[in-house]
């Protein structure tokens, strides 16, 4: 393909994968370390001795700085993305986001991380870049478009934050897609069903819920609604709150002003809450700084009654889906369970009674597995729109936009101009005059939401319509086009009707950076930017190629070594002096093959090696030790395959 | 009468110059896309205006246009062409929007043929007195004074158990009465769609009237209803 692959990116609140379309199948793409979650977890690396601009690291490696250094890390910034310094304040005393004090009202809010300052859409973009850098290393070229997704009910300036981050990564978003219903389009690949849909999205911070209709391989949307302050972070917080409180109350050490510890309780929060999904009580076991332990059994049921009023939150947007889609829960043919929180059993038994599910003696869709399907779902969008494959040649997707869209009229009130769960595109012309004669310009106060006072709505532009020729009043006629695109991004036009002219329009994003601000971001990250692509997986691969060759010289200690034949030993030794004088130059081609024929030739000598670690383990020796001898994951079939990067 | 699959002006295909009808989203001869059309919802369908439609087919041809004309389909092409899909695709789901929809589809035409509906705009005229039906001048009397009543309770904590089964059955005659003017609207459908001039008019003048009823019966129930969930 001349024009390059198209990737999908799942951008989540705690995770973010990339996948592609492979042969008509969706498939994630892992990272170097072989695994395909990347935490959306950024830290800013000390800064170098040598005076340099400091790096930044992004996924696994950022998370583990996050108990030793949090002041440098980051994580959960999705919540922060197209909102103002006001809405953000709440979720301060919730996560350790250190705000840049010098942000005045109406800036987009700045993120401290040691001693540099971050807009939201900068830290998204170093996850994007690390999701591009993957796919790229894979594919062994580069990636430069993409599909994005994004929650169903993200507004215009969430939306509008979500392209800036891909722009400044460096990549074309050619379409921003809904959560939900890119996890339609993965469920809908396989099968060719025809009926209602219904998408119950429980994912890190975010929860939608979308009905659709399939027919055709069309795929259109009915009616979307949701909450983007709802997810399992709330849940973690929960747990996180109590734990905190007993360890004040019980053992007197307030933990909240050790940055360090706190993160360490959290992650004992999440273990808990996961292990509670399959196991009847879960344990708090934690060491304190005074010496103290903190153990604390949690029982299931009261880890359920705990967070109910979180689940419960979820049942207002769905009842209002299906009325706004016009269908009873009795109508739903198919629920899909979507998000890493979907995994709880008090959410499934909500599901189940919200859509009468096991009444009709039916299931929920969880083939998939719940934090990957909106990835692959965008990996499908993205082979829709390259237009290249049989595979979704008959697929569309046809979308709604989440919120209405108004003006403010006289009075502060709304006047919708875009009813919400309208089909996107959509559009609407409104006509607007002078009030006082002579008047030059006419200001217009966009706002999104349902409410019918402007006050209540969020505010998403002022626009300021310019150069009307002087007329007396009430005679201009201005006709002003609103349309919301396929991202969910409003466009506005505007012409004076009794001129002709297009009418200038200045917009103030009432949150957001402006084109400039976006630009000059994307020059800045290019200053201390990737070395050069080439350059770049040059050094890849020699670190692939580095690998690789330790673990063979370590494996010639391994008693199975003996076991091969002489001409095996033979040939193992010719790919290993073959891949380290390769490793020496510059041809990035050389040292692939030569990396694959080594990898080959030592295929039978980790086969013995794995069959010698498991009869050890079945002696006596855990499996956990036997896979440590390896050195590397004992499920993987090859141990000396994945290379691994440190 | 409109007639604009007839009446429109030819014009050139901006690719292969053959001349196109202006309602055309799509050139005849290289069937490459064309600037968005000026026409009416109902030409985009390539439809007779009538409020009698055959909703299926109008479904059908909707999935059948947003295939070709869907910006999906236009993800690499050149500027232009990306541009022309977006405002078409605007156009075909607005058009699809309201002629789906027995009550939009109404007011549109009606609208098109000059007829004064007024504005759906929340808030404004809601509660303006001027406006309720004179036969419903009382029982909107009453149903107010029960609002706020209800409103007013529930701010102080009170639940009153029977103004809450007064509100819900005043809901359901509502409800009632809605569903009366749908049925009148729709036995004026077919005196528009194919009667002569002068029953056309009269039609017309019965749907105004209906439609002004409907709209404050609507608001009527939202509030109840809204009253009720709160």
């Amino acid at each position: 393909m001349a024009e390059g692959r198209v990737v999908g990116i799942d951008l989540g609140t705690t995770n973010s994968l990339v996948a592609y379309m492979e042969n008509g199948a969706p498939v994630v793409i892992p990272g170097a370390d072989g695994s395909n979650l990347v935490p959306s977890v950024v830290a800013l690396d000390p800064m170098p001795a040598d005076g340099g601009r400091p790096t930044v690291t992004v996924g696994n490696s950022a998370r583990k700085a996050l108990i030793e250094t949090p002041e440098r890390v980051i994580y959960s910034v999705k919540r922060l993305m197209g909102r103002g310094l006001e809405e953000v304040q709440k979720e301060l005393k919730l996560f350790p986001f250190r705000l840049a004090d010098d942000v005045e009202a109406g800036e987009v809010p700045r993120v401290q991380l040691g001693d540099m300052r971050f807009t939201p859409p900068e830290i998204s973009a170093y996850v994007l870049r690390q999701l591009k850098k993957n796919a790229e290393r894979f594919f062994g070229a580069p990636v430069t478009q993409a599909v994005i997704t994004v929650p169903a009910y993200f507004n215009d300036a969430q939306r509008q934050a979500t392209k800036d981050a891909g722009r400044m990564a460096g990549l074309d978003v050619l379409r921003l897609v809904n959560e939900p219903t890119a996890a339609a389009l993965a469920y809908g690949l396989d099968r060719a069903r025809e009926g209602m849909i219904a998408v119950y999205d429980l994912g890190g911070g975010t929860f939608d819920i979308s009905i659709l209709k399939l027919r055709d391989g069309i795929f259109e949307v009915q009616s979307t609604n949701g909450d983007t302050h709802l997810g399992g972070d709330d849940i973690d917080n929960l747990l996180l709150a109590i734990a905190l409180d007993e360890i004040h109350s019980e053992h007197g050490v307030d933990l909240r002003t050790h940055p360090g510890a706190v993160q360490a309780l959290r992650k004992a929060a999440i273990d808990a809450k996961i292990r509670l999904s399959t196991e009847s009580s879960a344990n708090f076991d934690i060491e304190l700084p005074n010496g103290d332990r903190y153990q604390r059994e949690i029982p299931r049921d009261v880890f359920e009654m705990l967070i109910e009023p979180v689940l419960d939150r979820t049942v207002g947007p769905c009842k209002q889906a299906l009325a706004d889609a016009g269908v009873i829960p009795e109508q739903i043919d198919e629920v899909v369970l979507v998000g890493g929180s979907t995994r709880i059993p008090a959410v499934r038994a909500l599901v189940d009674v919200l859509f009468q599910l096991s009444a009709r003696g039916k299931k929920p869709h969880i083939e998939l597995n719940p934090d990957e399907v909106v990835a692959l779902g965008a990996a499908v969008q993205a082979d829709i729109l390259a237009g290249a494959s049989a595979a979704t040649e008959e697929m569309l997707l046809l979308d709604v936009t989440p919120l209405s869209l108004g003006i403010e009229a006289l009075g502060g009130v709304v006047a919708k101009i875009i009813q919400r769960n309208s089909t996107i595109p959509a559009s609407a012309t409104e006509h607007f005059t002078t009030g006082v004669d002579g008047q030059t310009n006419v200001a217009i106060h966009v706002v999104q939401g349902e409410r019918e006072l402007a006050t209540d709505c969020r505010s998403l532009a002022r626009f300021d319509l310019k150069g009307i020729p002087p007329m007396p009043a009430g005679l201009p006629r201005i006709e002003v086009k609103f349309l919301i695109d396929a991202d969910g991004i409003l466009q506005v036009s505007a012409r004076e009707q009794r001129s002709g002219k297009a009418a200038e329009i200045e917009v103030k994003p009432t949150y957001g950076l402006t084109d400039e601000q976006v630009e000059s971001m994307i020059l800045d990250s290019f200053d201390h930017a990737e070395e050069d692509f080439a350059r770049r997986l040059l050094i890849e691969a020699r670190n692939e190629a580095e690998t690789i060759l330790s673990k063979v010289d370590q494996a010639r200690e391994n008693p199975a070594w003996a076991q091969l034949t002489g001409e095996e030993q033979a040939a193992i030794g010719a790919a290993r002096d073959r891949l380290a004088s390769a490793k020496l130059g510059e041809d990035l081609h050389a040292i692939r093959e030569a990396t694959i024929g080594l990898d080959q030739s030592t295929r039978r000598l980790a086969e013995l090696m794995m069959d010698a670690a498991v009869t050890e383990a079945i002696r006596g020796k855990t499996m956990e030790a036997a896979g440590e001898e390896l050195g590397d994951n004992i499920s993987a079939p090859h141990p000396m395959a994945a290379a691994e990067f440190k | 009468m409109l007639k604009a699959v007839e009446s429109a002006v030819p014009v050139a295909c901006w690719s292969c110059s053959v001349a196109q009808n202006a309602s055309a989203l799509f050139c005849s001869q290289c069937s490459k896309i064309q600037p968005p059309p000026t026409g009416e919802y109902f030409s985009v369908f390539g439809l007779e205006p009538r409020l009698n439609l055959d909703l299926p087919a109008l479904e059908s041809e909707f999935h059948r246009l947003s295939r070709k004309l869907h910006p999906d389909r236009f993800a690499r092409a050149a500027d232009n062409e990306k541009d022309w899909s977006l405002a078409n695709t605007a156009l075909l789901n607005d058009a699809y929007r309201t002629l789906k929809d027995p009550i939009r589809r109404t007011e549109y035409l009606l609208k098109l043929h000059g007829a004064e509906i007024g504005e759906e705009h929340s808030g404004k005229d809601r509660r303006d007195p001027s406006r309720v039906p004179p036969d419903l001048l009382e029982e909107v009397f009453d149903l107010n004074m029960q609002l706020e009543e209800m409103r007013m309770g529930r701010k102080m904590g009170e639940v009153d158990e029977q103004l809450e089964k007064d509100l819900a059955q005043a809901k359901k005659k509502f409800d009632g009465l809605l569903e009366e003017v749908d049925r009148a609207l729709r036995a004026q459908w077919q005196a528009w769609d194919e009667g002569n001039e002068s029953a056309r008019q009269s039609a017309q003048a019965a749907m105004v009237a209906l439609l002004d009823r409907r709209r404050y019966l609507n608001n009527l129930v939202r509030d109840v209803t809204e009253t009720l969930g709160a």
